[in-house]
């Protein structure tokens, strides 16, 4: 919880000897409580207010890097329950496990695989974040293998889920610099475990039955000095997943409850529950990290969409630049069409004309973002606007012929359009995009 | 350690409706569904009492629909020719309740009269026990025409009648005083708006205790945040105290995500979409699966194994067992 400048000020020396840069102790407490300046510019804070300060500036939930540098993931660091308050900033990871009872051979085909995978969703190319390698022969020669087996079929973070310190040090070596998050400390092993992610600077994550002991255990580790650390609490259904997660969510964020103001990871597949749907809770209900036991196109795709939709900040709807987009190189008999400029609109009609080989101008006019009735019912799309865009990208110098065709959802506005655009005419379309094609090839002569 | 549970003190909570009438109550239902009643965010048992859980319907259509998804239509197979015997599979597979929407028009393109209307809507009732909504093609003009027989029809059923929109809600509202039945309010992903019919409709003097929302649904990647995030903002009013919004909310999750390309269309589509049975059943469940996080008190749903998956949801969300 941020302090203001006056309970900063009650922390600082108080004698105003500029050397901060600033003229008072109270001009230096209101900037750092704007944070903009930062406490080791005064030489004379106490170590007790040092402390206090620190622990009131870092954020409720702590921000945790994985993976190499160039392929880093960065989760937590929320700040709200409920997205529309502000916005979710950090996607879970989304991670699929393997175990290192199978062949490194095996083990590098199906990372490449998966690794490869790539989905477009409305001009974002969405991918899996990563894997988990679990190291259930017990065996460190073994986990050692399949860890580098891995590493050489992706670049992607890792998560290295073992038992045993021994099974980390093997697990921690073959990862090498790439940052992987080290899975678990238990009350059991916390100590072994606590040392190998310090030296080896790595997240640890904490396993424990249940928030109380889990936050037992974080304290012990952060006592140990580690500051990187995730939550695993251990959640196998809907109800236990959703309340645990919430708590934890609530005492960060709400009563800057320390202990647990770390991410999440969850296993939604580990209890033979409906994985894509446990999975489907914990992205829309406060997880980190997602590991997977399935890859499954079918199921990742729904799942990574999802995520955007949740993770998209409802201040901005996703939008396109407006203007004319060329698809599959237009010539001047090609057809002309018009859509909003909302990107899941735009992407639509973009990706069905594209992929049904017919060459078309589209006009993608300013509708602030809307799709093509919201956009219509809230007055951004309508015939003037229409006509203005049309008029304002010189069309007509590029074809020969003067005909536009309008989304179905709007066959009203054809007859306004007609006047505001003379010499032109109005082609009412289908309703959906899937249609476009079959309604060229019936409908489009020249 | 012991750690506090932070639970929120809520001042309000969801109104409980009844939809359906047994015989005791001048009906002829096998059972009644009771919506409503939470004290506490959607599923937090620990914050406060959850005694209705989420109802899940079929939508069953008058006729065969034109423009289903073959896998649809392969789910539900020779059922889909008469509403009666879908609404018994449907039954059979474990809806809580039948979402009836009647079309524009019949297999002949005919424009649907009230005579067929009211037949479907016999039929259903005749087939199975269960609680009945009632939709209209989304037409004013239709509608109007063609509810309030369904209204008459279905008299001392207490079925729930739509679709109330800010622009035609007046015939359906005076339908379901005459015939004591509900409405279903429906208002575009605005919580002001959500209220404003709610008020237009208890001022006509349908008393709350039989009215539904439907705040709007967007299909998973189509929208869905922005209806998630409505719902979300009214379930807090709700349990802050706003009167206006304590009303349960109905979802249409089926209707919306088997409209959209990832679930209508098997080929042609980028290979990274997966195979398309898998693909489409997830879809409509986690389109559905996640309206249930931000309130959802009835989902209607469209294939059968997505009653079966979000039953598992359901259930878990209550007694994990
Ligand atoms: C999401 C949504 C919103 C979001 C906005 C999202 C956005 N950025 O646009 C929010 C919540 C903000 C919103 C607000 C409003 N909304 Co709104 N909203 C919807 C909703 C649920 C989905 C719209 C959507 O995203 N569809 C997906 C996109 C891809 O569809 P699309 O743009 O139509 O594109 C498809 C086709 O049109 C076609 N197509 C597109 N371009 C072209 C071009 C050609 C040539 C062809 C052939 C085809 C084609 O292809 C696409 C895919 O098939 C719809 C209801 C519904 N379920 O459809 C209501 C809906 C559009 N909204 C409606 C209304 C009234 C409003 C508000 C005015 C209400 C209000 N006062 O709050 C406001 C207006 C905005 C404002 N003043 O700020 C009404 C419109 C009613 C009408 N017929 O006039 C609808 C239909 C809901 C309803 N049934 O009442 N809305
Ligand atoms: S350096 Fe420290 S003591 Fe000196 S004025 Fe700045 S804040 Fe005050």
């Amino acid at each position: 919880m941020a302090l203001t400048g006056l309970e900063i000020y009650k922390l600082l020396p108080q004698t105003n000897c500029k050397e901060c840069g600033y003229p008072t102790c109270l001009a230096f407490a209101m900037k750092l409580a704007a944070k903009q300046a930062e406490l080791k510019a005064c030489p004379y804070v106490t170590e007790e207010a040092k402390v206090k300060l620190e622990a009131a500036s870092s954020p409720p939930m702590r921000l945790i890097e994985i993976g190499p540098a160039d392929h880093r993931l960065q989760v937590g660091n929320e700040t709200v329950l409920f997205r529309h308050e502000k916005t979710f900033y950090h996607r879970p990871g989304l991670f699929w496990r393997l175990r290192d009872t199978e062949k490194p051979d095996d083990l590098k085909k199906k990372v490449a695989e998966a690794d490869a995978y790539q989905v477009d969703y409305v001009g974002i190319d969405l991918t899996l974040d990563g894997f988990a390698i679990e190291a259930a022969s017990g065996d460190p020669k073994t986990y050692s293998a399949a860890v580098a087996a891995v590493r050489a079929a992706s670049q992607k973070p890792l998560i290295l889920i073992v038992t045993s310190p021994e099974l980390a040090k093997a697990g921690l070596e073959a990862a090498g610099d790439s940052r992987p998050l080290l899975h678990a400390a238990t009350a059991e092993n916390w100590q072994a475990m606590a040392e190998l992610a310090k030296s080896a600077k790595v997240p640890l994550a904490a396993s424990a039955p249940d928030l109380e002991a889990l936050a037992a255990l974080t304290e012990n580790l952060t006592k140990a000095g580690l500051e990187d650390l995730v939550l695993d609490p251990g959640v196998a259904n809907y109800r236990d997943s959703l309340e645990q997660l919430t708590i934890a969510r609530r005492l960060a964020l709400r009563k800057n409850f320390r202990p647990l103001g770390f991410p999440v990871i969850t296993f939604p597949g580990a209890a033979g529950a409906d994985e894509t749907l446990l999975a489907a809770e914990h992205i829309a209900k406060y997880a980190g990290f997602i590991v997977l036991d399935t890859f499954d196109p079918a199921s990742l795709y729904p799942l990574l969409v999802l995520r955007q939709n949740i993770y998209t900040d409802p201040q901005k709807p996703i939008q396109v630049q407006p203007g004319l987009y060329e698809i599959n190189s237009p010539k001047p008999d090609s057809p002309v069409m018009v859509t909003t400029n909302f990107s899941i609109t735009y992407f639509a009609v973009a990706n069905e004309v594209e992929g049904s080989g017919w060459p078309a101008w589209l006009v993608v006019a300013d509708a602030e973002g809307m799709s093509v009735l919201t956009a219509w019912a809230a007055g951004k799309f309508d015939a003037e606007r229409i006509a203005k865009s049309i008029k304002g990208l010189g069309i007509d110098q590029k074809v020969s012929h003067r005909k536009v065709l309008i989304p179905g959802h709007v066959a009203v506005l054809s007859g306004e359009l007609e006047e505001e655009l003379p010499g032109w005419q109005i082609l009412v379309g289908p309703r959906e995009a899937v249609d476009i094609s079959g309604y060229l090839k019936a409908m489009w002569t020249n | 350690m012991t750690i506090e549970i932070p639970k929120e003190k809520w001042a309000g909570k969801v109104r409980e409706v009844k939809i359906g009438a047994t015989q005791a109550d001048g009906g002829t239902r096998s059972r009644v569904v009771t919506l409503g009643g939470e004290a506490a965010l959607p599923h937090l048992g620990f914050e406060g009492a959850l005694p209705n859980p989420p109802v899940l319907a079929i939508e069953v259509r008058d006729r065969k629909p034109d423009d289903w998804s073959p896998l649809l239509v392969q789910a539900w197979g020779e059922a889909m020719q008469d509403p009666g015997d879908w609404a018994r599979a449907a039954e059979a597979a474990g809806a809580e309740m039948i979402y009836l929407a009647l079309s524009l028009t019949d297999s002949d393109g005919q424009k649907n009269t009230p005579a067929k209307a009211r037949t479907a809507v016999r039929k259903v009732l005749d087939a199975t026990g269960l609680p009945l909504t009632v939709v209209g093609p989304g037409q004013a003009e239709i509608d109007n025409e063609l509810m309030v027989p369904v209204a008459e029809e279905a008299k001392g059923e207490r079925i729930l009648l739509g679709i109330c929109e800010e622009k035609n809600y007046r015939t359906l509202v005076a339908a379901a005083l005459a015939n004591d039945h509900l409405v279903q309010s429906k208002t575009p992903m605005d919580v002001n708006l959500s209220k404003q019919l709610v008020i237009l409709i208890h001022d006509m003097g349908l008393p709350l205790e039989r009215i539904v929302i439907d705040p709007t649904t967007g299909a998973l990647g189509y929208g869905i945040e922005y209806g998630y995030s409505v719902m979300e903002r009214l379930r807090l009013a709700a349990l802050q105290g706003d009167s206006m919004t304590q009303q349960p909310m109905i979802v249409t999750p089926g209707e919306e995500a088997w409209r959209v390309k990832e679930a209508r269309v098997g080929e042609g589509v980028p290979q990274a979409w997966g195979d398309w049975e898998r693909r489409s059943l997830n879809w409509e469940a986690v389109t559905a699966s996640s309206l249930l996080y931000a309130g959802a008190n009835i989902l209607v749903l469209r294939h059968p194994e997505t009653l079966k998956r979000l039953r598992g949801v359901v259930d878990g969300l209550k007694d994990p067992a």
